[in-house]
């Protein structure tokens, strides 16, 4: 972006925000926003801590584990609702509902099945990202052209390999998205897991900073979970542009 | 050809060699219950030959082509390669297809040695064998590209040593140079003949060309639509040792062109 003539760097826009943040800190307007500069000294602060590393290894783990499973069961369901048109009516309604559920209402539910612990906080995990993963797939593989795959049966292709050599690669553009939307929303779904659930990792700091008013705390944890998060999306991100040139190119 | 000691390479079948490599005995395909696309079709093709199938649009060619090739089923009839009956799709048989079915993610080597691939043959060995269709298609040096770099005609020649590369008795081509241009499309019937030639396999063409049709067949199916049906075998007397130009422009040829044009005219009109 240009304005009068000189070139942005990256990012501008956030430097006008962090300083009007600054500002409004500094003139002590409210408890809730304390001045930037202060959130990023008790970030420096507390992140080195034990507490804050075991809270946020928990968490790490929960978040891969709900996610791998959301992956794992999202692409391959995905692909079977693409080729096959019964498997596709019969869960499209089921897909579409828990997309627009308020998944957060559900977890008290999980919570009597499943129980209170780790195992709650992953399936409230994987529950936030599948939906979309499975869709995305879906969409991706209905888009492979027909002759792609009757080529792969012409040549005598298992289910298995034409699973893995044509429709995920054909897909992948799709499957991409889809993942990297998910993760975004794993992000939302374990820590609500943790809040709700079992109240540990950053769950459980969260429920602590905010009870005590520990507004720097608070907002450096926060910080500090967007970083985690937009570094996630952004490295996926990065893999979708790389594999972009299929989108042009396999158009029959 | 033969001269490669290659177990990739080997021919599936032992059975005694007869004249006629694919039969279609009495073969119908209906649609949803009433469109008949086949009606009782009964068409050999003879070994080593190159026969086309060649009619208007509607007729049941491209049909005909998937059920032989085992990627429809019949409804009834059956169809017999070498003599045995066949249900699916099998390694004696190789199909070419209209919009060339290349992985756009894949370089032109990975795509030729696919079929090698996915019946397991090891790397080096199933590379070996796409190398020598890809340079026989005219492509060396274009290994390591990927089909969105190559023009159509090379992404069909592509196609064409994938199907050549599995070495099936039986080559199924689907109206394969329809998306190439006038040019190229020239170029790759004199290439066609010379594989022909060369490589002793059966090969089954669809076309919608009459010229084409004429140009590079050892034998005419004439099919007719509604009912669909074998109108008229046509086996055009060509000499084809005469250069490509002079053959274009031979008096047998010419005539061939004519009465096929004056059979599907009374048909179309």
């Amino acid at each position: 972006m240009k304005l009068f003539g000189y070139k942005l760097p990256m990012m501008s826009s956030l430097l006008i925000w962090a300083v009007l943040w600054e500002i409004v800190g500094q003139l002590d307007m409210t408890i809730l926003l304390p001045p930037l500069s202060a959130i990023l000294a008790k970030m420096i602060e507390i992140v080195p801590t034990t507490s804050f590393l075991s809270a946020f290894g928990v968490t790490a783990r929960a978040f891969l584990v709900g996610t791998g499973f959301a992956v794992a069961i999202g692409i391959p369901v995905g692909v079977l609702m693409g080729k096959s048109v019964l498997i596709d009516r019969l869960l499209l309604p089921w897909v579409n509902m828990f997309l627009s559920a308020p998944l957060t209402a559900l977890v008290p539910v999980l919570m009597v099945l499943f129980g209170i612990g780790e195992q709650t906080v992953i399936i409230t995990t994987a529950l936030f990202a599948i939906w979309i993963i499975v869709l995305d797939t879906r969409a991706g593989v209905k888009q492979i052209s027909s002759s792609l795959v009757e080529m792969a049966h012409s040549f005598g292709a298992s289910s298995f390999q034409a699973f893995f050599k044509i429709y995920i690669w054909a897909a992948l553009p799709e499957i991409l998205a889809g993942v990297r939307i998910g993760f975004i929303r794993a992000v939302k779904g374990v820590i609500i897991g943790q809040l709700l659930v079992s109240v540990v990792g950053f769950g459980r700091l969260f429920e602590l900073y905010s009870a005590n008013f520990l507004m720097e705390h608070f907002w450096a944890l926060l910080l500090v979970l967007f970083f985690a998060a937009f570094t996630l999306a952004e490295g996926l991100g990065y893999l979708e542009r790389k594999v972009d040139y299929y989108a042009a190119s396999r158009a029959p | 050809m033969t001269s490669q000691g290659n177990t990739a390479l080997k021919t599936t079948q032992d059975a005694p060699q007869s004249d006629i490599a694919v039969s279609v005995r009495n073969v119908s395909k209906i649609y949803g219950g009433a469109i008949h696309a086949l009606n009782d079709m009964t068409l050999d093709f003879p070994r080593g030959q190159l026969t086309s199938l060649l009619g208007p649009s509607g007729c049941g060619k491209t049909t005909l082509l998937k059920i032989i090739g085992g990627l429809l089923d019949q409804t009834s009839g059956e169809i017999l390669v070498n003599g045995k009956p066949v249900d699916g799709p099998g390694p004696d048989r190789a199909f070419v297809f209209q919009d060339f079915a290349l992985m756009p993610w894949a370089s032109v080597i990975r795509n030729v040695a696919f079929g090698l691939e996915l019946r397991g043959v090891a790397k080096s060995e199933r590379e070996a064998v796409a190398e020598k269709y890809i340079a026989a298609v005219g492509l060396s040096g274009f290994e390591k590209q990927y089909p969105h770099e190559l023009s159509g005609g090379m992404r069909q020649r592509v196609g064409l040593a994938r199907a050549l590369s599995v070495n099936a008795d039986v080559l199924l081509l689907d109206e394969p140079f329809s998306a190439v241009d006038e040019q190229t499309r020239r170029k790759f019937q004199e290439d066609l003949l010379a594989l022909v030639e060369n490589e002793k396999k059966t090969f089954i063409f669809v076309t919608h060309s009459i010229e084409e049709a004429v140009y590079v067949s050892d034998q005419i199916a004439l099919l007719l639509a509604r009912p669909s049906r074998v109108s008229e075998i046509i086996k055009p007397d060509i000499d084809r040792s005469i250069s490509p130009d002079a053959l274009r422009r031979d008096p047998v040829y010419l005539d061939t062109v004519e009465r096929i044009w004056s059979s599907l005219r009374s048909y179309v009109e």
